[in-house]
């Protein structure tokens, strides 16, 4: 996407990286008088919050590990996104993921483990699908708003899995709602046990080869998005459908494949929680993932370079957030969330707060340059 | 016309009226785009003043610098000698100044009266402030001739009249510079001679008038000084009855442009197109094409005439493929061709059509998508610009390259953001894009709608083309002079009903011009 060499356009370092950049910047200044109010020291903070998110092997670990959530969740808002559709159900997409990965894990974790993990992200990524493809339908032939189906369907994902685990998926005489281990076959190796085979030491978190499928899924997604029929036909009906539809594109169509892949995305999160961290079938790991992949596809601008950074970021708030409500007194798991509600206010909210007054800043300075597109 | 003879003298007499309204040096920047360079601009009281410049010369910019929409970088603008800093449009009216904008600001459900006294209603209970509007109403329609009845529901007026209501908005807040921006777009010619004796009348009451538009017709026909800008500059200003049209067109150009087009007689072949018994409703069940039949044969241009909103865009859209139809026949090379949505669309394409929308931006491009991606709209599944799971990038790019270098797109940029292209450069890549496919029928819309006279001229010339090769091309537009100059048979519609047909010798401006308000005359085109 070379839109940044229109001559009203500013460079693409300042749309893409220094607004963002200044967004993050307040959001945190912000977040700076909030703990100083509170009688600490909001440069300690950030340091405690840096040092819990990146500062030693299992930090890292762990920060990564949320990564992977976020990824596959922004992803999933994202290419719904690209068709104008607002997925909010990836919370439910993921429940129904993780569904899908826990069948697959009960019925044949004793099989090889190569061909059980891959049936389980299959059968994540089609669950997950699944349940988009209803709202999609809805949307695409009856016209109801996807924005309140989805939602809808996180409900209804919930009350299932409650009905599921409590009847049919219970380890007998077990109290909670959660199923018997998985066998060997269906565990998504962990990181550090593979660094452990060579030779690294990089402690015990919850990070796994999930991981790698999440970046397998960014470079698909772009290719997808912008390499392939199906994307142009998506991006098309997603920017001006009359136009879609002049150009024979069926925009019914269109919306069923991007909500089913979006959907397919959001279940992935299902392969990282039940076959890489807990091992067996159990209630609301999805945890808010689905949510806050709005916010990462936001603050990622529907890119998966950006919603890569974006993961990132909350992956770090979400593990450093956790060190720093352990360390100081005065700041609990609450403030945690207020830091990251002001990020997410700051770069998605109030997106457009400065980016027209900054891009215009260095749309002057471009104006000595020759206007060879002017016209 | 005394006023406009005072105006007339080089320089103003010692001690007379300082211009209505003075522009000096004034700079605007977009970016790195240099809208308004240097514009020095001086409009004598009591004149109609023409500003006339190709689409991006930057008149529309210039005005929205007057009415203070946007300030100026630097530069200065004075009102009766008077330098003023203009804030805003609110600035601009206390100061006298007026606009008419091409798309009306009215609320559709509120009577006249009510749209007039929007904003300046005076207190805090609405009848007394109605009761003075209404009293001055009277006085400025005596005065003006405006024939626009205070009460009726603005909705439900013809866009002729809407105009005037916009201009009587205008007056009534005090207005004695107005400025109307390309005004004559959605008028019948009828409508357009009665605004023009309208302002004829307010010129005569002292009023001062600037008139932006891209019709040299209109800026000879009315206005006492005419402004020629381009390219942000301005490059002349005259008096009207000291210059030509040739002469403003090619001030505009910068070159001799040919105003009327060159082709020789039509060779009409088999029916390629025949519609017959055509109806379509739109999505409130109301009729917008009545049984309609036509025939569009290889080698002649068919324009079909007439005044926005009368089913041409339905038609066209219909032909094409996108709209369903309500009964009727549409037959393409002796096929017919089943109609409605997306799939429609595609079938049409397929059977060899070419469709150049009416309005671009809405339908034949997508604006947020790069060039090379809005160049293959509709053609995106072609082979060659497919793999077997990804779209073969560097074709499409290359592919898009050379259509828009065959079509002066400027600047040839595939990789360009669409939007980022002026008008007339869009509407080039549609045509590229459409007519590049070698299509045996051509659906074209309005294909010179907000395009600049060069531009005008190559895509008359490649129409044309495709007609001596043998192709069929079906023209809808509402520019007269464009169907005159280039169909070979011409039908007027009216309220979804072809109201006659006529060959290119025997059309005249009035003759169409009647038929489009609903004269019917020799109705040959629908047998029924």
């Amino acid at each position: 996407m070379s839109a940044a060499s229109a001559p009203t356009e500013a460079p693409r370092w300042v749309t893409h990286a220094l607004v963002p950049l200044i967004n993050l910047s307040l959001a945190l200044i912000i977040s700076g008088l909030l703990i100083l109010a509170l009688g600490e020291d909001p440069f300690e903070a950030i340091s405690i919050l840096a040092y819990g998110a990146f500062g030693y092997p299992e930090a890292i670990g762990y920060t990564l590990y949320y990564t992977t959530n976020f990824i596959f969740t922004g992803l999933a808002v994202a290419i719904a996104f690209h068709c104008f559709l607002f997925n909010i159900g990836g919370e439910g997409q993921a429940y129904l993921g993780g569904l899908g990965a826990g069948v697959v894990g009960l019925a044949i974790g004793h099989w090889p483990a190569p061909i059980t993990l891959i049936l389980g992200i299959l059968a994540a990524a089609v669950f997950g699908g699944a349940w988009a493809f209803i709202p999609a339908w809805l949307q695409a032939k009856r016209g109801s708003h996807i924005v309140i189906t989805t939602i809808m369907f996180n409900f209804i994902a919930a009350a299932l899995m409650t009905y599921l685990m409590v009847e049919v998926f219970i380890e007998p005489g077990q109290q909670s709602a959660e199923s018997r281990d998985f066998e060997a076959g269906a565990i998504m190796p962990f990181v550090h046990d593979i660094l452990a085979q060579i030779g690294i030491d990089a402690g015990h978190s919850y990070l796994n080869l999930s991981f790698v499928l999440a970046l397998i899924c960014c470079v698909l997604f772009w290719f997808f998005v912008w390499r392939t029929r199906w994307g142009y036909e998506i991006r098309s009906v997603g920017q001006n459908v009359s136009a879609a539809v002049y150009g024979g594109i069926m925009p019914s169509r269109a919306i069923i494949i991007a909500m089913c892949i979006s959907g397919g995305l959001a279940g992935l999160v299902g392969v990282n929680e039940i076959m890489g961290v807990h091992h067996r079938l159990l209630l609301e790991f999805t945890a808010g993932y689905g949510f806050v992949g709005i916010a990462v596809a936001l603050m990622g601008r529907n890119h998966p370079f950006g919603i890569f950074l974006a993961a990132l970021l909350f992956g770090a708030l979400y593990q450093g957030g956790q060190e720093l409500a352990f360390d100081m007194p005065n700041i609990n798991r609450d403030m945690v969330v207020v830091i990251q509600g002001l990020v997410i206010l700051f770069s998605g909210a109030l997106e457009h707060m400065f980016r027209g007054r900054i891009e215009a800043l260095f749309m002057r300075r471009a104006k000595i340059a020759p206007t060879a597109a002017a016209d | 016309m005394a006023a406009s003879d005072a105006g007339r003298g080089a320089s103003p007499p010692s001690g007379a009226m300082p211009p209505a309204l003075e522009v000096i040096g004034v700079e605007k920047w977009f970016g790195s785009v240099h809208a308004n360079s240097n514009i020095n601009i001086r409009v004598a009281a009591g004149t109609i003043h023409g500003i006339i410049g190709e689409n991006g010369a930057g008149k529309s910019t210039l005005m929205s610098v007057v009415y203070g929409y946007y300030q100026a970088d630097s530069g200065e603008i004075r009102v009766n000698g008077e330098t003023l800093q203009i804030k805003g449009p609110e600035h601009a009216i206390a100061s006298g100044i007026g606009m008419v904008h091409q798309h009306f600001m009215l609320v559709d459900t509120f009577t006249v009266l009510e749209n007039i006294v929007l904003g300046v209603e005076g207190g805090r209970m609405l009848a007394p402030s109605l009761a003075a509007a209404r009293s001055e109403l009277e006085r400025l329609e005596r005065d003006f001739n405006l024939e626009v009845d205070p009460d009726a529901i603005v909705g439900e007026l013809p866009v002729g009249v809407q105009q005037r209501v916009e201009i009587l908005k205008a007056l009534y807040r005090g207005a004695d510079i107005l400025i109307l921006d390309e005004p004559t777009g959605v008028l019948t010619p009828q409508e357009v001679d009665h605004l023009f004796r309208i302002l004829a009348a307010l010129r005569e009451q002292g009023k001062t008038i600037i008139l932006i538009t891209h019709k040299l017709r209109e800026i000879m026909a009315l206005t006492d000084e005419v402004t020629v800008m381009r390219s942000g500059e301005v490059v002349a200003q005259v008096y009207t009855a000291e210059t030509t049209r040739e002469d403003l067109a090619a001030m505009m150009v910068g070159r001799a442009v040919l105003l009327r087009v060159e082709k020789g007689d039509a060779h009409p072949g088999e029916v390629l197109l025949d519609v017959e018994d055509l109806s379509i409703k739109d999505h409130a069940g109301i009729a917008r094409v009545k049984n309609i039949s036509l025939q569009v044969r290889a080698g002649e241009i068919l324009g079909i005439a007439g005044v926005a909103g009368n089913g041409q865009s339905e038609l066209m859209e219909a032909l094409a493929g996108i709209l369903p139809r309500q009964s009727g026949h549409i037959r393409i090379k002796g096929e017919e061709i089943a109609g409605g949505t997306a799939r429609g669309a595609r079938n049409v394409r397929a059977a060899g059509v070419g469709h150049v929308p009416e309005d671009r931006q809405h339908m034949g491009l997508i604006t947020s998508f790069e060039a090379c991606e809005s160049g293959i709209l509709g053609y995106h599944r072609d082979e060659k610009y497919n793999g077997r799971v990804l779209m073969n990038h560097a074709a499409i790019v290359a592919d898009v390259g050379r259509q828009m270098e065959e079509y002066d797109v400027r600047p040839p940029l595939p990789r360009l953001r669409t939007g980022a292209f002026s008008g007339g450069n869009q509407q080039k890549i549609v045509l590229g894009r459409e007519m590049n496919r070698d299509p045996d029928i051509l659906l074209v819309g309005q294909p010179t709608r907000g395009v600049d006279i060069g531009a005008i001229e190559f895509i008359h010339r490649r129409l044309v083309d495709m007609r001596d090769v043998g192709k069929a091309v079906l023209l809808v537009s509402v520019e007269l002079d464009e169907i005159i100059s280039l169909s070979d048979r011409i039908v007027v519609m009216f309220d979804g009903e072809i109201v006659g047909e006529v060959t290119q010798g025997e059309a005249t401006e009035q003759m169409l011009g009647l038929m489009m308000a609903g004269e019917r005359r020799t109705p040959r085109g629908s047998k029924k």
